[in-house]
C-alpha cells in the first residue's frame, strides 16, 4: 500500500445541520433523507423502525444511521436518471434525534436477494457521538427463515448472536413495519462486521 | 476485477471503539470482536449523487448562509486531495463538512455553549472532488469550545469531514485539526488515535494555497480504503 488511511474521528453530537439538515429542520437541502424510496418504487413498501441502545440500555438520541440496499428486483441505480425512473434511491440517512422516543424511521421496499444464494438484507452504517470509528451491521428479515439459513453471512455468525441481525415483521393495516433495534453493548450486543 | 475485495480496514490507523478517556465511548463502543465479512467490490454500493444535487454556494461557507452580511471571523481556504490507499485519486466523490463558527458555537439546537451565534453562518458545506481528487472549501476558522468530558475540557479547533469514497466499506467520518493547536495534546478524541497516525489528522498551512489579501490556506489530504492490492509473487 502506498498511502495510509486517514484515521476516523467521532461524528460528534452536532452532525445534524450538516448531514441531516431537513430532518432536523435546518435551512439546507438534505442530500440523503430517511426516505430510501419514493411511493412509486416497485415492490412491497415497508417501514423500518428501531432504536439504538447504549451499554446502560438507554436509547441514544444522537446516533446517525445509513442504510443501503437493492430494490425489490435486486437492482441498484447507478445514475440520477435511474433513481428517478425506479423511484428508488437505494440509500437513506437518518438521525435518532427528532423522534420523541429516539427511534429512527426509514421508508423503503423489501429488497430482493442481490445474488442467488443470498438472503435479502440491508447494509447499515452505525455511528454516533461516543464512537470514534463507525461500524457496519446488516438487517435480515424474520420471514425469510430458509434464505437466512442458506446465506453464508449470517451462518458465519455464532448461532447465539444471529438473532441480533434479524428484523421482526409487524403487519399493520396499510403498512408493514419491521422492527430492528441496535444494541451497542450488553447481552444482546448487535453483531458488527469487519467489512 | 469482479472478484476483487476492498483493502482490509487498517485498524492500526483508527481509534479503538472504547477509549476510556473519551467518556462517552465507554458505553457506546462495541465490545465483542467484529465478524469478518469480505464482500466483493461489485457488491459494495455507494449512494447516487451528482453535481446537480449541490447548490452553487455549497462549497462556500462564507456565503452559503449569509443573510445580511458576511460571517465574522478569519476566512480560510481548506483544500486537499482524496486518495485511496493505492495512491489513486478518488474522483467525483462527495465531501461533506460541518463546523462551529468563529466563536466556537454550533447552530445545533443542543449546543448550549454561551457564545454567540452568527446570523450569517451555518457552518455546513459540501462539494465533489475533481479529476485530481481535489476538494476545496471557503470557510471561517472554527473556534475552540468547551465540552463536558472532564473538568475544563475544550475541543481543539476542528472541521468535521464525511466521505463515502467509491465503495460502501470506504466510508470515513473524521475531523481535521489545525497545526500548532495547544489543545491537541489535551483532547481525548484526537489522542484516542494511535500516536503514529495522529499527524494525518492535522492540516498543513500553505502559503501557496493562501490567497493574497483574502484568506489563509490549509491543505488536508484524505486517504480512503481502496481495491485490495495483492503483492506480486516473485
Amino acid at each position: 500500500m502506498t498511502f495510509k488511511e486517514t484515521p476516523s474521528q467521532t461524528v460528534g453530537p452536532y452532525f445534524a445541520y450538516g448531514l441531516c439538515p431537513q430532518q432536523y429542520d435546518f435551512d439546507l437541502k438534505s442530500l440523503f433523507t430517511p426516505e430510501l424510496v419514493t411511493p412509486d418504487a416497485a415492490g412491497e413498501h415497508i417501514t423500518l423502525i428501531g432504536r439504538v441502545f447504549d451499554g446502560d440500555g438507554h436509547a441514544v438520541h444522537d446516533a446517525m444511521l445509513e442504510f443501503s440496499q437493492v430494490d425489490s428486483e435486486g437492482r441498484y441505480p447507478s445514475t440520477s436518471a435511474e433513481v428517478a425512473n425506479m423511484g428508488f434511491r437505494g440509500f437513506a440517512r437518518v438521525g435518532t434525534g427528532t423522534d420523541p422516543q429516539q427511534r429512527y424511521v426509514v421508508r423503503t421496499v423489501k429488497p430482493a436477494p442481490a445474488h442467488a444464494g443470498d438472503a435479502p438484507h440491508i447494509d447499515v452504517v452505525v455511528t454516533m457521538r461516543g464512537m470514534l470509528t463507525h461500524t457496519f451491521t446488516r438487517i435480515y428479515f424474520d420471514d425469510e427463515t430458509a434464505a437466512n439459513a442458506a446465506d453464508p453471512v449470517p451462518c458465519a455468525v455464532p448461532a447465539e448472536r444471529r438473532a441480533t441481525l434479524i428484523a421482526r415483521r409487524d403487519e399493520r393495516p396499510g403498512n408493514v413495519v419491521y422492527h430492528f433495534d441496535i444494541h451497542m453493548q450488553g447481552e444482546r450486543e448487535t453483531v458488527f462486521f469487519d467489512l | 476485477m469482479d472478484e476483487s475485495i476492498l483493502s482490509p480496514r487498517d485498524f492500526d490507523s483508527h481509534p479503538a471503539y472504547v477509549h476510556p478517556p473519551y467518556r462517552s465511548s465507554i458505553k457506546r463502543g462495541p465490545t465483542l470482536p467484529l465478524i469478518p465479512l469480505k464482500e466483493k467490490l461489485r457488491d459494495q454500493r455507494t449512494p447516487v449523487y451528482g453535481t446537480d444535487d449541490l447548490g452553487p454556494l455549497d462549497h462556500d461557507l462564507t456565503r452559503n448562509a449569509a443573510r445580511n452580511g458576511e460571517p465574522l471571523g478569519e476566512r480560510i481556504i481548506v483544500t486537499g486531495r482524496v486518495f485511496d490507499v493505492g495512491g489513486k485519486p478518488v474522483r467525483n466523490t462527495l465531501v461533506e463538512i460541518w463546523q462551529a463558527n468563529a466563536a466556537g458555537r454550533y447552530v445545533h439546537k443542543q449546543d448550549q455553549h454561551d457564545a454567540p451565534l452568527d446570523p450569517n453562518f451555518l457552518g455546513a458545506g459540501r462539494c465533489i472532488t475533481d479529476n485530481d481528487g481535489r476538494y476545496r472549501f471557503l470557510t471561517i476558522k472554527p473556534g475552540a469550545y468547551p465540552w463536558g468530558n472532564h473538568p475544563n475540557a475544550w475541543r481543539p479547533n476542528h472541521i468535521h469531514f464525511s466521505l463515502f469514497g467509491e465503495y460502501f466499506g470506504s466510508r470515513l467520518v473524521t475531523q481535521m485539526y489545525f497545526p500548532g493547536d495547544p489543545l491537541l495534546a489535551l483532547d481525548p478524541i484526537f489522542q484516542g488515535t494511535p500516536e503514529h497516525a495522529r499527524d494525518r489528522l492535522i492540516s498543513r498551512f500553505s502559503i501557496d494555497t493562501t490567497e493574497e489579501s483574502y484568506a489563509l490556506g490549509y491543505e488536508f489530504d484524505i486517504v480512503l480504503r481502496g481495491p485490495n492490492q495483492t503483492p506480486t509473487e516473485r
